[in-house]
């Protein structure tokens, strides 16, 4: 799978967690929290909706690589 | 054959159908059991004729404007996935705290209360925004936060006992399990649900709210069913095993979330659930009777414009059980018309919906004729009340409907009709019974918004995160 696949898998997802924010403007490189209405709670969905659809696990010490965009597709693309 | 559930959910109130609404959107095998044959527990709904009602739906606290981040509605539609614009807020025109010697009133603008109290009480506006800095600051949802009193830390920053009596008067009746006081960081979530955020109104009312969460528990798979009674959870070794329905059916499940209530849980824990002792949950001493007038113009029409008046005859308010059948210096009054919009409500017609406080054991003492002719003087005295309340009220009547702790206790299954819960509160939702957790009322978080947060944060923690 590309890194642009992943960026979009990751995007799908937070598209349908926070379903009133507009995430067609993300910016790869800044924290989402910063951009998104997202908090420690959503970023648990996130990993939960990777394991569910993808069954992708993401152990909670590796929560923080998850923190932009970049950082997200950079850790998330090896394990596809 | 028995099927075996990761996690059953007790209670199809707010709380209970937040939590399975989570568990199951992750794949858990979830059954919400409902003891009732219609959703919402102590914030349902009903229909006489072509006018419906709802039960509890005063007003929905939190209020915030889409897009606003981090806060409790935000956060819980989120967690829940559902858009904002679906559940077609209203917001109050305004509210008043009206008491013998001042009126304060409030919006959800924040600082039309802040100039009211400036206006009033010139001497403590400083010390009243102190005040709110400190509420501001607070961490009042910490699941680890002690149980202390909140007069007390008002007593710190507020001199002036009049203006701290206002203050507690909504945040008390609208939300305290305990009698003129209430533990502090529920103050706080008070606080910040009715000052700082606000009042609102689903358009068709609680049952847009219901009918949300049903749609979205469907969509994620989840089971329900109805009339079906929980009288037994069973456990082995404190370990929860499963529940027994009243008509005996068994079924197996690893965990129980439930938001019975928690004398109304532990009771159902034991080998005979009539026996209750000193270690037992403290049942809540406050429940309330509701008068709901079906008038035949809306309130604007004989010049009232207030949302909710919180409305006391003496200057200290006293939130406690009365030693009457009810207490009517003292109500709430709720026009519903009075929401920015006001089109889900039968053409020309007007409500006002009144609350007092009232004691249980009175009401569930009387024979059915007494019972019936009291149930009359009540609302007697509740028109009386909206007369004092809005002098221009002129009025007639064309239906009356009232309830009283009798009939909270018989539809809710909540103990003595208490609607705050039991003053022993578990925050972390934790029982003694391992699997066993509690949601809803008493874990701590109440009211709509606050039950359906209290779901999910005990979904989370429970059922998701091991
Ligand atoms: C008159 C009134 C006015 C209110 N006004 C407002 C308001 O304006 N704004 C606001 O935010 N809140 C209001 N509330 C409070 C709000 O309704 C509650 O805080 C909230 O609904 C509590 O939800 P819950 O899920 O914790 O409990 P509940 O709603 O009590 O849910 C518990 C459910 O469990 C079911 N159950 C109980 N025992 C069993 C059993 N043994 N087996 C199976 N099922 C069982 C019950 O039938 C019920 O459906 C009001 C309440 C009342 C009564």
């Amino acid at each position: 799978m590309t890194a642009q696949d992943v960026r979009q898998i990751v995007v799908d997802i937070i598209a349908d967690i926070a379903v009133d924010d507009d995430v067609t403007t993300i910016d790869d490189a800044t924290p989402l929290r910063e951009q998104l209405d997202l908090d420690s709670m959503d970023f648990l969905d996130i990993v939960m909706e990777l394991k569910k659809r993808h069954k992708v696990e993401v152990p909670q010490e590796d929560y923080p690589q998850l923190a932009t965009m970049n950082s997200c597709v950079e850790y998330l693309t090896p394990k596809f | 054959m028995t099927k075996k559930y990761d996690t059953i959910v007790i209670g199809a109130g707010m709380s209970g159908l937040a939590a399975a609404i989570r568990l199951a959107m992750f794949g858990k095998k979830v059954c919400i059991l409902e003891k009732h044959f219609l959703t919402g527990g102590l914030n349902s709904y009903y229909k006489r004729g072509k006018r419906k009602f709802d039960v509890g739906l005063h007003a929905m606290t939190n209020f915030v404007p889409k897009g606003t981040k981090r806060k409790p509605l935000t956060k819980l539609l989120k967690q829940l996935r559902i858009p904002w614009d679906a559940l077609e807020l209203s917001e109050q025109k305004s509210s008043l705290i009206q008491f013998p010697s001042e009126k304060l009133m409030f919006t959800n603008d924040f600082e039309v209360f802040r100039t009211e109290i400036a206006q009033k009480f010139p001497h403590e506006i400083d010390n009243f925004n102190k005040f709110v800095q400190y509420i501001e600051e607070f961490n009042e949802v910490a699941l680890d936060n002690k149980t202390y009193m909140a007069k007390d830390v008002a007593k710190k920053f507020i001199k002036d006992s009049q203006l701290i009596e206002m203050i507690f008067c909504p945040l008390l009746i609208y939300g305290s399990a305990w009698e003129n006081d209430m533990d502090f960081s529920q103050f706080v979530i008070m606080f910040k649900s009715i000052y700082l955020e606000g009042f609102c109104r689903p358009n068709g009312g609680v049952r847009t709210i219901l009918n949300l969460l049903m749609d979205k528990y469907e969509a994620v798979g989840g089971e329900l069913i109805f009339k079906a009674e929980v009288v037994k959870v069973i456990h082995s070794g404190d370990k929860v095993k499963g529940v027994e329905l009243k008509d005996g059916t068994i079924l197996e499940c690893d965990k129980v979330i439930s938001s019975m209530g928690h004398p109304e849980t532990m009771a159902v824990t034991q080998e005979s659930p009539t026996i209750t002792n000193e270690k037992s949950p403290a049942v809540g001493p406050l429940s309330f009777c509701e008068s709901i007038a079906c008038l035949d113009k809306k309130p604007t029409d004989f010049g009232f414009d207030h949302t909710i008046v919180f409305y006391n005859e003496s200057d200290t308010y006293n939130y406690r059980k009365p030693e009457t059948l009810f207490d009517h210096t003292s109500a709430v009054a709720c026009f519903p018309n009075n929401f920015q919009h006001d089109d889900d409500f039968v053409e020309g017609e007007g409500i006002a919906r009144i609350t007092y406080m009232a004691n249980y054991k009175l009401w569930k003492e009387l024979e059915r004729k007494v019972y019936l002719e009291h149930k009359n003087d009540l609302f007697e005295k509740s028109i009386e009340t909206i007369k004092r309340i809005a002098p221009g009220f002129d009025a007639n009547i064309l239906f009356k409907d009232v309830f009283t702790p009798t009939t909270i206790e018989r539809y809710t299954g909540h103990f003595e009709g208490t609607v705050y819960g039991s003053t022993d509160k578990l925050r972390d939702g934790r029982t003694s019974i391992e699997g066993l957790y509690l949601c809803g009322t008493d874990q701590g978080f109440l009211g709509i918004v606050g039950a359906m947060l209290s779901g999910i944060s005990m979904a989370n923690l429970h059922g998701l995160m091991e």
